[in-house]
């Protein structure tokens, strides 16, 4: 009992890395994300391609080679970041690009008949965009945002491979002591899996309370 | 001086002339409806006027301002309200949200202010009972009395009606329709693009009979539907009375 009380103080230490490392990743990209959306949806041709070559590299490149280059790669030119932020610019650099490709569906989603009733108030295209797109392309995004945060909560355990202590390394620590790896990681994979549950179901309750009254194909124009 | 003057208008779509030399005007409370057979322009010529759609030629006027060649076109838009097929509500903000957006974000009014006159329009199409609703709690034809308040909230000089009943309902025509009527009688300026031909003998001040990108023909709805001086305005108008003796 002990010894379970004491792996699991270990194993949630980890588990607060983890989450930290989800949440600060997630919101980098989401930043990153809505100005490659914007370039990609509104910008010039010139503007638009390289958005797109950004959004496409990141997406074809394995994150473990992303956080290599990052972490062992650029101190080649003195720039040197501790594992914990370079796991942070990894992930969140990689989930832009992702997010990006959410958030330009969740524009575009938002249908031209609106945009030109707006115009045709008289609204500049900067009034269009924060009083009609995007509050609804926010909420377009949040359904599919769930996805991926799971996906971004998983693979923030490859941060193992820059020396993180998240939870899977913890957990790993423990295996090391213990000889218990079928226990140890067990535990690990349902924490993960909690969360998971947990923020989906969470999730669906926001949806929920953001939804728009009547509205409910997402969207998709009806008459 | 007119309210607004239409000399020359030309659009393209490539390879195909849209718009081919539209020229005519409108006097301050006159109702002027344009007819034609579909995709003849009348759609894209509407737009032309607040510049949804960039003309390639022409020149139009409104109050003497020229529309083409000025440098905020925002500016002139509020003075323009459009009413359009498809309604487009915005989907995220209630009815009165819907309608007083313009005059709160746009015209900058105090938001006591805006709400007062958003209620009023929304009384004058008999939706003031919606106000909290959303559009997509709306049948077709109260979403289109939304559009029409909306339209009006701006207290514009002009409003243009792109066929506004033409993706409603048969039953649900006939609220929007009395709105309109309303309205004319009101001395709303309007300039309606539309297929309901009982409506706009009734209600037309003049009728512009529009095809191929062309002004075939114009004149007071007597003339038009009793008289047309070309044979193609008849044959087109013979199309809705044979339809209508067949049924």
């Amino acid at each position: 009992m002990e010894f379970f009380l004491s792996s699991m103080s270990v194993i949630l230490r980890g588990t607060g890395v983890t989450v930290k490392l989800t949440v600060t990743s997630l919101f980098l990209g989401a930043i990153i994300a809505v100005f490659v959306a914007l370039a990609q949806v509104y910008g010039k041709w010139w503007l638009n391609f390289i958005a797109t070559a950004y959004e496409r590299v990141l997406r074809s490149i394995p994150i473990l080679i992303i956080m290599f280059m990052i972490f062992f790669g650029l101190p080649t030119f003195g720039i040197r970041f501790d594992p914990f932020i370079a796991a942070v610019i990894s992930l969140g650099l990689r989930s832009s690009a992702y997010q990006s490709q959410i958030f330009r569906g969740a524009l575009l989603a938002v249908s031209e008949g609106q945009i030109m009733a707006a115009r045709s108030l008289g609204m500049t295209g900067v009034q269009t965009f924060f009083h009609i797109s995007f509050p609804q392309a926010v909420r377009f995004s949040i359904a599919p945002m769930t996805n991926e945060f799971t996906i971004v909560l998983k693979d923030t355990s490859i941060a193992y491979a820059l020396g993180v202590t998240e939870l899977l390394r913890e957990g790993t620590y423990i295996v090391s002591t213990t000889y218990e790896p079928l226990l140890i990681y067990s535990m690990c994979a349902a924490i993960y899996f909690v969360i998971t549950f947990g923020t989906n179901k969470f999730v669906s309750i926001m949806e929920k309370g953001f939804a728009i009254p009547g509205y409910e194909v997402r969207g998709v124009e009806r008459g | 001086m007119k309210l607004l003057e239409v000399k020359n208008l030309k659009k393209r779509y490539k390879n195909k002339e849209v718009l081919k030399d539209i020229s005519f005007d409108m006097d301050k409370t006159e109702t002027l409806v344009v007819i034609g057979p579909s995709g003849t322009g009348k759609s894209t010529m509407l737009k032309c006027i607040n510049r949804l759609v960039e003309p390639d030629g022409g020149q139009i006027l409104l109050n003497g301002q020229d529309v083409i060649k000025a440098r905020r076109i925002e500016k002139i838009r509020q003075r323009i309200g459009m009413v359009f097929q498809e309604f487009n509500l915005f989907n995220h903000l209630t009815v009165l949200d819907n309608v007083r957006i313009g005059p709160l974000k746009v015209k900058k009014l105090q938001k006591s202010v805006a709400t007062e006159l958003a209620m009023e329009n929304l009384r004058k199409v008999g939706l003031a009972s919606e106000a909290k609703s959303y559009p997509a709690q709306l049948s077709g034809g109260q979403k289109q009395r939304v559009g029409i308040a909306r339209a009006l909230a701006m207290e514009p000089d002009l409003i243009m009606f792109d066929e506004p009943t033409s993706a409603l309902d048969p039953e649900l025509i006939g609220e929007v329709l009395e709105v309109m009527r309303k309205l004319a009688l009101d001395g709303m300026t309007m300039l309606i693009v539309t297929h309901e031909m009982g409506f706009v003998r009734e209600i037309a001040d003049r009728i512009i009979f529009m095809e191929n990108g062309e002004i075939v023909e114009s004149g007071t709805p007597e003339k038009i539907f009793n008289a047309p001086e070309k044979e193609r305005t008849h044959q087109f108008l013979n199309q809705f009375t044979k339809f209508w003796r067949e049924k």
